[in-house]
Formats: C-alpha cells, structure tokens, sequence
C-alpha cells in the first residue's frame, strides 16, 4: 500500500518467500482445514493454532489467476504446496486490482477447499427418488446418447417453404457467462455444429 | 529492531464490503459462526455482530436517517484489535501466551493460552474471545506471520478502498493527520483521530479516523486498563455493545444482539 | 447501439481521471467494489461523485449527492440532463457537430413520440409466433436519415476482394447534413423538440426525485464535461433488467455524446457486467442470435438463405463491418475446415439457422409447454435465477433428460425432490419423468483457459491444481461429448449429419500433462488459436483482424480477438507486464483487450478533428504529423490524416473521414438517433415498467408498445394501480453473495455474513403495516409470494409521484433451498415480460403488496 516506503516490493519478496528456510510446513496444514460447512462445526484449527509461528505460503508455488466472480476480473496468486492449494490471495501485480479483493474474491479458496463440494457424478432416473452415483465414462456416455436420440428424432431440415433450416429446437444450452471463453467456444460449436441453436447464457440475466 | 506496526482506518473511505473479515478468515483459516448457517441480526448489514475468537475482523454498519432523509448518512468502519501501547490483556495473562512482539503488537499464542479468558475480561474493547474449537483465547495477530516476512496483513492487503491502511505508527501518523486537515478543509468539521496519541491506552497501534462520537462507533470514549476498573459490572454498563461474554459465546449472544439494539439509539437522528 | 459496440467504452482504472462520475443504474460499491477502488481514487483527487438510485446503498454512502428515483424511472432522468444540456446550451458543440449525427437530416414521413402520444411513426400489430412474445412491432422506413437521389454507379475499382462487388451493392448516397444544425428534420432539433418536455418539474413528477437534487446533478455533470473536464457514467443490471433497458443505456450514451464525454479520458460509458466472463461469453457466443464477434445468426426471418444472401442482408458498405464478409468467411472455416471451399459456400448451407427467439424467457416457456425434451443447465442455475422461477422449475419437471454441471448440487439439479413444488405436494418426485445427470466441475484454479472483464480484457488464468474426485473442466465436458458424438455419428451417410461430420473438432494434447492424473485434458490453447485464427495452409497464427481473408486463406472463429494470440508461446492474455510508475497508466502489456488491445475505444474523439489534444489536461491519442499516437492504441487507421476527406463510392473506411471517429458506424458518427439497431425507437422514451403503480405522466402510452410478454395464467400482470399490489418492488445484490448463491451460499465464511434473506422497507411502510424490525413478511405479486424477514432503514424512503406517495420495496434474490443457508427463491415474483431489443427480463421495476407473516 501507498503507506508503506519500508515495506516497498514486500509483495515481489512474498515470491522469495518459498525460497527461504523456514519451517516446514506439515502435511495435514497443506491439505487445507475442513471449515465449517453443512456439516456443522467439523472444523479442524490445529493450523490456526500455531500460526504465530508458521508462515502457510513459505514452500508454496504462486500461480497468476484470476478472480472468478463478478466481471472486474481481479489478479488472484494461488498459492500451492505439493500440488495442493493452501491459500488464494490478490495479485498486487495486476493493474485491474492492485492485489485488492472483495469478500467474494477473498474467499476464492473455500470455492475450492470446501467439504461441501460435489466430487462425484451423480445419475437420476425419471421417476427415481435417489440420487445414483454414476462412473465419469459412464454417465458421458450416456448424456451422448440423450442428445443424439433427442437431436435425431427432432432435427428439421427445411422450413415449410423449402428453405435451409437445419436446426432442432428440442435441445436448450444455458450457461456460459460464469465459465471460460474456451468453452464457451467449443460448446457453442458443438451445438451449432449439431443444429442446435438454443444457446443461451448468464448475458440476457 | 523495527518499528512499531499498525493499522490506520479511514472510515471515510470503508464501503463495507467485509474483504477484511474474509481475507483475514481466508489467510488465518478460521471457522464461521455454526458453519455459516448464521442468523440474521437485525442491525443493518452487520451479521457478525462482534469481534471475538473466531471473528478477528468486524464491520460495523450506523445508520443515520432523519424522518425526511436530509443530510442522512451510513456510517461503516472495520473494527479490530487495537494492539494497545498498555494492553490490558497482556497485562492479566497469567500463562505469558500474551506477547509483544518486535512490531510493538500485541499477540497471544495460542500453544501457550490456557484457555483461562482473563484476557477477554481484561479488553476494554471486547475484541477477544474464545476460538470454540481450539479452546483458547484468539484474536487479530496483525499478522504476525506475514509481518516477518515483510507481507502486509491480509485485511489491509484486501480493502479495496484502502481504507485499512498498514504500516509504522509514525508514517500513518502523519497521513492521518493530513486526512483530517484535508476534511475539515472540505467543511467536513466532524472528522478526528481516535487513539492516534497517548491519550487512549498509551496509543493505539491500531487507530481510526471517525466522524462521530467514539459511542457511534461502539467504541470506548474513555477505555480504562483493567488494573484500574476492576469491576466487571462497570465494563458492561460503560461499554455497551461491544462487550464480550465472560462465559462464552454463545450464551451472551442474546444478551449482545439487545445491547447492539440499544446502541441503535446513539445515532443522533435515527429513525 | 448508439457508438458501434456493444461493450464498456472505457475501463475502470481510467476513471481516476474523471472530473466526475455517475453512479446509475448499478451500486458499484456493493457489486463491484474494486472496480470502485478506482472512483475512490477519483473522489480523493477531487471528483465529484453521483448515485442516482432507488436506494440508498453502500454506495449512496460515499456519493457527494444521492438522487432518489423510483426504480424504472432513468430515462425520465436522463431525458432531464438531456433536456437541461440542450436548454442550457451546455453541450460540447464542436464534438457534436463533428462526431456525432446531430447535423443529419430525417426523412419527413419521420413522426416523434410529441407527434404521436408516446409512440413513433411506423408502429404495428406483431403477426407472428406467439412465443417470440413481442405486443407489437414497428416498421423502421421512416427512421432513416434523408439521403440524396443516387447518381450512378460509384467507379469501378481497381483489383478487389471476392466480395467487394457484393459489399457495394450495399452502398447509399450519403445523407443530407445541416451543420448549422437550424434545419428542422436535422437530429439535433428533433431531439430537441423530442427532450422539451423532460423539465425539472416534469422529472420529479415521473421519478419523485426532488427537483433540487436533480439540479445538482445536472450542473454538476454540465459544469464537469468540455475540452478540459470529463464526466462518466457507469450502469450495470439496474439499466439492462427493464422493458426498456437498452434505450435507458443509449440514453446515457445520448448524453455523454451531447456532453463530448466519448472516447477520452476520465470519460465513457463503464458497463459493470456482473459475472467473471459475461462479456467473453457475448463476444465467443453462447447465445442463439448470434455468432462470433456480433455477426447476427443466420435466420430464415431474413432472406439468408446462401452466403451471398447473408453477406448481401448483413454487411455494411462503409464502417469497418465492411470486411464482414473476411469475418465470415474465416468463421465457417474454422466451423467445418478443409471441407468448406469456395463451391459449397465454405459449408453455410450445413449452418444451422434461427427461426424466432430462441432465448431464456421463450426457451422455458416451451419448456413448460412440453416442447423441450433435453437441456444442458452448466454453471447456471435457473430454478432460483430464471424469472417466474416457479414456471422454470416446473417446466424442469416436463423435460426427457437434464444435463447439469456445477461446483454445489445447485436448486436447478435438486428440483425433482427438493423444490417448494416438491415440497407442497403440488408435484410428486416419483410423476417427474426427467433423467438428471449432474457433473461435478472444476474450478477457476483448477484449469487453463480466459475471462473476458468488464472491460474487454482478455485474461488468462492458469492451473494451479488438480480438481478433485470426478470434478472436471467445463472445457474437459464439452470436448469428450463431442468426442463421442462424432464417434456415434461417423457412419452416418445421412446429408443432414455431413455439417456434423466435417466439423472441425481436435483439441487433444500433443503430450499428456506430466503433472496431473487428468491425461485427457484437451489442450486450451488449441482452442484459443482457432478463437484468434490461422493462416489455413500453414497454420501460422494472425497478428491482427486486418489480415483476414474471404477466400477461405485464413481460418478465424472469432474476428474481434484476433491478436490475442499472435504466435506460438505468445498468449497476450497471459502477459502480465503493467506499466512502470509515471507510465501512461494504461496498461497495454496486462493481457489484452479486444479489439486491437485498444483500452477506451473510439479514442479518436479524443482529439479536436484536426487532430490536437482537446485539452493538454485530456490528451489521450492525437495526431503527430505522421500517425495517430498517443497513450492507447488508436482506434483508428493509425496512417489516415485528420484532414482526409471521405472517398465518395468509397466502402469500407474509405468512405469515412479522418475525423469520424466512430468507425463501426456506417457514418462515423456518434448516433443521437439510431435510425437502425434498436427495435423500439430511434430515441429514448419513458414509458412505465410493463407492472407500475402509476399512469404514465408523461404520454398516453403506458408502457413500451413493442415490449415482450408471455401471456399465460401462471404469468399473469397486475393492472395499473392495482391496489392489491400499490408498492413497486425492486430486486438486487448484496456485496457478500454471487447471483444464485452457488459460488457464496455454500462458502461458510460468505454464508455468515448474510444468512438470511430480507426485505427492505422503510420506516413509514413498515408502520403502516404494523411490520418491526426482523419480523417475518409475505410480499405477494400476481405470480407468487416469497417470506423474508424485514430491515427496517431509512435507507429506503418513500416518494412522491405524480401527487401519490409511492413506496419502494426491496429484496436481494440470492437464496433458494440448497447450500449452508436458503430461504425463499425471490425470483417467483416476477414476471416472464422482456424488452424488444434483447428479451432481457424486468426484474428491477415491479409492483407488490407486503403484510406481515
């Protein structure tokens, strides 16, 4: 911050930090503490515990990211130990942010570390009133097949008139805006490739 | 040895966004009141209701609205430990976990906290309170892990509008004071400085610029050392809202959440 | 509509440089609050800062003056500022005789909202189909400029592009310009008359703003624009969620033009968007009308029928859409690859077309209809976000199969047994028929790829770790579906899967990444290189947009990011190198904005026309004898003098002067009126939201006469002045949540700070229905009712319109019954009505009643 002469570029040395010898820092604390969530108060502390001591970020590698949450698009740092996140905070590189956040952006971590989080693939039949946990390949192969099915059986080549039209209106898209412009790409051509025009995303909300 | 470290807040400048309550969660990995199924308090946008061991960072909303809306303010401000020059906590810490550091802040550590809450009663700001998990006393450490390293502590980092500002008392000093004069030029003739001098506990390593009486904010417009207010009974009645439970959290809770209520009524033109 | 692009003109960094900012239509501090870091800055340098707002909010807070309106009334407001400029003769003349069309005549069958009470001349019944939702349409003849007669063909040029002999076809005589501006049919003396009636007092009438305070907003903006000051407005959701939400924003732009605000520092119009790539995802387009880079979709409502057809119904003669036809060319290139050439029309006739609105609103309610068998719902959650939200879950339930991607089990996966629906017994779990399949994702940190900012930067954010369990990228999902299907469909030999068949889709990794478990993870960059376009034959990447082809040479999906990867290791999306202090405080090496990585677009306006900074305290881009130069990349033919005249039979920017500065416009001009492009009239208007407590004060027509509404008996509108529904009811953010609260209501340390949902209302409302603080209240519409417990603040007051007092009403929208914290979803009280232009819904204006639970 603009207070700071004695600490000027103390953010460039955060960088140095992973190479200085401190102490290491222990398995479970990079893992990431359980915090909270629909569980209850599950919450493991010991890291917080001996934070006086440790610094969490001291082995980590810094990642440039950004912020996925509103459209200011703030530089984030992920900070990551052995392949793990263990903190995501503000790039003060960046000219967008500065470094700053909001809560929002602040809390990027628990978006990831979450106990919370869906890790499995789950299959409803019509009907059913369980959830059903599918494998990966499996249930890709499925939704293939659904929209094959669906594209086959409704897919209009030409209007009544006779001209071009190529598209089925059976299939609906939604979603994009909180998602990359990669994707966006790919499954916009997937689908116009397919003749499925009704793509819609986050823009007309 | 470094200088002495601190935070200067310009409410001014807050917009009570609460970057600093999560940043500050985020880097200290702290847990969230009953897993996040919070309730909601009533008191403007202010759900966290005090600061205490879970809760090292905390934002205050004060509405201000006269029946027809004229001259209406929101007043926020990010509350936090003060890191008192004389701190009370440090003071009645039977174990020593209390320290201060080479920052001049004050730090408790939590391998060494017995867990025995006399520094909760000892605070004349109701900032500390018992982390129910780890079972020991926490509070804000001015990060202290990131501060050795030369890092600026996470909620200072964050603030968007730099409200929160970090660094050597003496520097913050000066801008403060250069922000008052500068308000005041703007006719702003309410803007001062809290805790900027030895007046208030010797100084306050953490200190604010206000446009209110210090009871707006809930804040102390005298806070005493305990050694010099012994008497418990006499914290609540002076200290209002912010006082923190003696027994735990959450059998205070209710208690709080009505004192909060009647701080309400300090704003001059509520409504 | 009014400038050339749909996107921010300017970002929020540049407004530290502004005199003075407004805040309408968006509470920046509480949704954008580091895009708010830079007005701060602005404030403490002096600024003034304006928030025109129904509420007070968080950033009413830090506002030199709040302006209270009622919610839905802006362009009542802005038509004051616009009327208060021109009486006041406070406009920048020489930047509106210039720059903008204010000088252009109008045909004179033209007829004015003074002439008709409240519409324009060319209004009609709507004839077709009812799902496209429009109550009536408007024929557009009678809006275009006044032209002189053709005189011949223009010369015959000299070698040309394939399709330059089409795109001449396209040219118009020029039109006919009054630069005095005293002709009567010239745009700046139809806005005039058009603007008259927008007085002071006519202004509290509508909006119940004091008349005082909008004075003080109207010197101050009038006082702080000119060669030497600037102004800027920044909107966000409060201008686009109306039935007339396009015309609130080129309101403003009408504004800032008359106020010579555009295209210079500390100037603009700022679109805060509200989601992490929502202006990527219009730019790469998940969106049916249209394709990449703003081309319109191919539809059979137009005469599009071959490429030819297309070209000839789309391009424009002069303006920088000229090349659309390189655009589109390169685009079916990188759809269907070697197989498109020349003599199948580089594969247009596989292109599928469009046939109607195919957007959210019309989607669902064919949905609910039973004429949608299957969805894909990724990282969208429309069972709490979709308006009439009671409507959306339920035509959930009518679905075959649906196909949801998320980080949380969202409200839209859970409908089948976790609904209110569900929940009432209104529908039975074991009656829903609908196949759910729900993939877990991974997240921003997680995987390679893009956001495209509120500003139209382009940055990359790389993987950090791998996602856990069957967590996978969006990008991962997409690809190997499509994997699959082109497995399924290889033997296909049916002509209708051919378009399929030869759809370029190979994205796989050259080697597998060494350091994840995921091995198939397909390769982003393979997919940013055809977003910014090769060179067919030999793969090499393009530089820039100017080097697309329409001889099929180069393959470009995406024309406006073109350069954003301009050769191999080198994803400008990626540099991260700012400006050292003291430098120009643009940041051109901080990933990379499109188009041409210009930063304030239309910068050329930056400059007097012969070329010299209007100001040495605004210099932006000027001209130094040579070129165009400057702290931004010109958005301008950075060779072309100021003084070169337009080339008459010119296409393309030859046919502009080197003092147009708007070059996607086919005149160069900024539009004070859009005699094309916006659907309900060529000026802004104010008509009451499509549900208002009020009759309109201003003109007989209540509401927009072409606005979109589904009719149905679970969509039904309350009457004006109904009095079972007197308050107006407006919906919004809160700083601590994300929209539906997938990415905030399941995150312990977001879900505390704001656990439960509220209603806001003020004192006096509260009293008069015995309500106290934090007790629980109904609030009824005509479609259905939400409890939420009450905040009771003088932040919300209640106004005076047209004599009545009317209260305002609001309520965040973020909870439904998933995650740490739920509550009621609000979005069951609106309505499924849309604008014309866009079939954006209306969600910040309507009415309902409030009693105490």
């Amino acid at each position: 911050m603009a207070e700071l002469p004695a600490l000027a570029g103390a953010e460039e040395r955060a960088m140095d930090v992973t190479r200085r010898d401190f102490f290491r820092l222990s398995a479970s604390a990079a893992a990431g503490t359980a915090v909270g969530g629909l569980a209850g108060l599950g919450v493991d502390l010991s890291p917080a515990v001996a934070r006086a001591q440790a610094l969490r970020i001291k082995d980590a590698k810094a990642v440039p990211s950004v912020c996925p949450y509103c459209a200011v698009g703030c530089g984030t740092l992920v900070h990551t130990v052995e392949g793990t996140i263990v903190n995501i905070e503000g790039d003060p590189k960046s000219p967008v942010s500065e470094g700053t956040l909001c809560p929002k952006g602040a809390a990027t971590y628990q978006l990831h570390v979450n106990p919370n989080r869906a890790t499995r693939v789950l299959h409803r039949a019509p009907g059913a009133t369980e959830w059903e946990v599918w494998d990966l390949e499996r249930a890709l192969d499925r939704a293939a097949e659904l929209v094959k099915k669906t594209r086959d059986e409704t897919f209009v080549e030409r209007t009544a008139d006779g001209r071009p039209l190529n598209h089925t209106l059976a299939i609906f898209s939604l979603g994009g805006a909180t998602m990359d412009n990669e994707w966006n790409h790919v499954q916009q051509k997937l689908l116009r490739g397919l003749g499925v025009v009704a793509i819609e995303n986050q823009a007309r909300i | 040895m470094p200088e002495p470290m601190g935070f200067f807040t310009d409410t001014t400048v807050c917009i009570g966004c609460k970057a600093c309550e999560v940043a500050c969660k985020e880097w200290n990995q702290l847990p969230s009141t009953d897993g996040g199924a919070n309730t909601l308090s009533g008191h403007s946008y202010d759900n966290t209701r005090q600061l205490d061991g879970i809760h090292w960072r905390h934002v205050k909303f004060v509405e201000q609205f006269a029946a027809d809306r004229e001259g209406g303010r929101w007043l926020m401000m990010s509350d936090v430990c003060k890191h008192c020059v004389q701190a009370g906590c440090l003071e009645v810490c039977p174990t020593g976990a209390i320290i201060r550091t080479e920052f001049d802040t004050v730090v408790i550590q939590s391998n060494v906290c017995n867990g025995c809450r006399d520094c909760i009663a000892a605070c004349p700001f109701g900032v500390i309170g018992t982390n129910p998990v780890s079972g020991t006393a926490q509070k804000c450490t001015l990060c202290y892990d990131r501060m050795q390293v030369g890092l600026t502590p996470a909620c200072a980092k964050a603030c968007p509008t730099e409200s929160i500002k970090f660094g050597p008392i003496a520097s913050l000093r000066r801008t403060a004071r250069a922000r008052v004069e500068r308000l005041q030029g703007q006719g702003r003739t309410r803007a001062y400085l809290y805790g900027d001098d030895e007046t208030i506990l010797g100084g306050l390593n953490s200190f604010y610029l206000l446009e209110d009486r210090p009871e707006v904010y809930g804040l102390p417009a005298a806070p005493k050392l305990p050694s010099r207010n012994l008497v418990p009974g006499s914290l609540w009645s002076g200290l209002g809202a912010l006082l923190v439970g003696l027994v735990g959290l959450v059998s205070f809770r209710q208690r709080r959440m009505e004192e909060n209520g009647a701080t309400r009524g300090e704003g001059r033109r509520n409504v | 509509m009014r400038l050339g692009r749909g996107a921010a003109t300017t970002f929020p960094r540049n407004l530290t440089e502004a005199d003075c900012i407004v805040v309408e239509g968006s509470n920046m501090a509480e949704c954008h609050p580091v895009a708010f870091r830079w007005v701060m800055k602005a404030k403490l340098r002096g600024a003034k800062l304006i928030h025109v707002d129904p509420r007070f909010t968080r950033t009413s807070a830090m506002a030199d003056i709040h302006a209270p309106i009622r919610a839905g009334s802006d362009i009542a407001f802005l038509g004051g500022l616009i009327n208060y400029t021109i009486q006041h003769e406070k406009y920048f003349k020489e930047y509106v005789v210039n720059y903008t069309n204010a000088a252009t005549l109008v045909r004179e069958d033209f007829k004015d909202t003074e002439d008709l009470d409240g519409v324009f001349s060319g209004l009609k019944p709507y004839t077709g189909d009812p799902l496209n939702g429009f109550v009536g349409q408007y024929a557009t003849e009678s809006w275009q400029y006044e032209r002189a007669p053709a005189d011949g063909q223009p010369a015959a040029p000299g070698p040309e592009s394939p399709f330059d002999a089409l795109v001449r076809e396209n040219l118009k005589p020029p039109p006919l310009r009054d630069p005095t501006l005293a002709h009567p049919r010239t745009v700046f003396q139809i806005l005039k008359r058009h603007f008259s009636r927008y007085t002071p007092a006519m202004v509290e009438r509508v909006t119940g703003c004091p008349r005082a305070t909008f004075l003080k907003v109207a010197e101050a903006i009038t006082a702080n624009s000119g060669p030497d000051k600037t102004t800027a407005f920044c909107y966000a959701v409060g201008w686009t969620q109306h039935t007339y939400g396009p015309q609130m924003i080129s309101c403003c732009a009408l504004l800032q033009l008359l106020l010579g605000n555009i295209g210079r520092p500390g100037g603009g119009v700022m679109a805060l968007r509200g989601h992490a790539t929502i202006q990527g995802s219009t730019d790469v387009p998940t969106l049916y009308h249209s394709i990449h880079g703003y081309m319109n979709a191919p539809s059979v409502l137009r005469k599009h029928d071959t490429l030819a057809d297309y070209l000839r119904a789309e391009t424009l003669a002069t303006s920088y859409w000229a090349n659309q036809p390189k655009f589109m060319v390169s685009y079916l290139k990188s759809m269907y690859g070697a197989a498109a050439t020349r003599d199948n029309d580089y594969g247009y006739g596989w292109h599928p077309r469009i046939s109607g609105d195919h957007s959210h609103l019309p989607m669902m309610v064919a949905m609910a209809d039973g004429k949608v068998r299957g969805m894909f719902a990724m990282g969208q959650n429309p069972a709490v976000g979709g308006q009439n939200a009671r409507v959306q879950r339920r035509a959930l339930a009518k679905l075959e199969w649906l196909v949801v991607k998320d980080n949380f089990e969202t409200e839209t996966a859970a409908f089948w047994y976790n609904s209110p629906e569900v929940k009432s017994g209104e529908l039975k779990t074991a009656d829903i028929k609908t196949e759910v399949l729900f993939f877990p994702s991974a997240q921003v940190a997680e995987n390679d790829g893009s956001f495209t900012n509120t500003q139209r930067l382009i940055q990359w954010h790389h993987k950090a770790a791998d996602p856990p369990g069957d967590c996978r990228s969006d990008i991962w999902f997409t690809y190997h579906l499509g994997r699959r299907l082109k497995a399924l469909y290889a033997r296909s030999t049916l002509p209708r899967d051919a378009g399929f068949k030869a759809l370029l889709w190979d994205y796989d990794r050259d080697t597998p990444p060494a350091d994840s478990r995921i091995k198939d993870e397909p390769d982003t960059l393979k997919v940013l290189k055809e977003i910014n376009g090769y060179e067919t034959a030999t793969g090499a990447h393009l530089k820039s947009f100017a080097e697309l082809k329409d001889d099929g040479s180069t393959t470009c999906a995406s024309w406006i990011y073109c350069g954003v990867f301009p050769a191999p290791g080198q994803n400008r999306a990626a540099s991260h190198t700012p400006d050292p202090p003291g430098g120009p405080d643009t940041h051109l090496g901080w990933a990379y904005a499109w188009p041409a990585n210009r930063r304030v677009m239309y910068n050329r306006a930056s400059a007097r026309p012969d070329g010299a900074p209007w100001s040495e305290r605004k210099r932006y881009v000027w001209w130094d004898g040579q070129k165009w130069t400057g702290r931004d990349v010109p958005d301008f033919p950075t060779g072309k003098a100021p003084g070169t005249p337009g080339k008459p039979g010119g296409i393309g920017l030859d046919a502009h002067s080197g003092a147009d500065p708007f070059i996607m416009r086919p005149d160069g001009k900024g539009w004070l009126f859009s005699p094309a492009g916006l659907l309900d009239g060529p000026l802004p208007t104010h008509y009451e939201p499509a549900e208002s407590p009020v009759a309109n004060p201003l003109y007989k027509q209540q509401a927009s006469p072409v606005l979109k509404y589904w009719k149905r008996g679970d969509n039904e509108l309350a009457a004006v002045g109904d009095a079972r529904f007197p308050h107006v009811l407006t919906t919004y953010r809160l700083t601590e949540h994300h929209l539906t609260g997938v990415m905030s209501r399941w995150l312990p340390w977001l879900a505390e700070l704001q656990p439960e949902l509220f209603v806001e209302l003020s004192p006096e409302l509260a009293a008069e229905h015995g309500i106290r603080n934090l007790d629980w209240v109904t609030i009824r519409t005509p479609r259905g009712s939400a409890r939420a417990k009450a905040l009771v603040t003088g932040r919300m007051r209640p106004l005076t319109v047209n004599g009545k007092t009317i209260h305002q009403v609001g309520m965040p929208w973020h909870w439904g019954y998933q995650g740490v914290v739920t509550g009621d979803v609000v979005n069951d009280l609106s309505a499924l009505v849309a604008d014309p232009n866009v079939s954006i819904h209306e969600s910040k204006a309507f009415v309902c009643s409030v009693e105490k639970a």
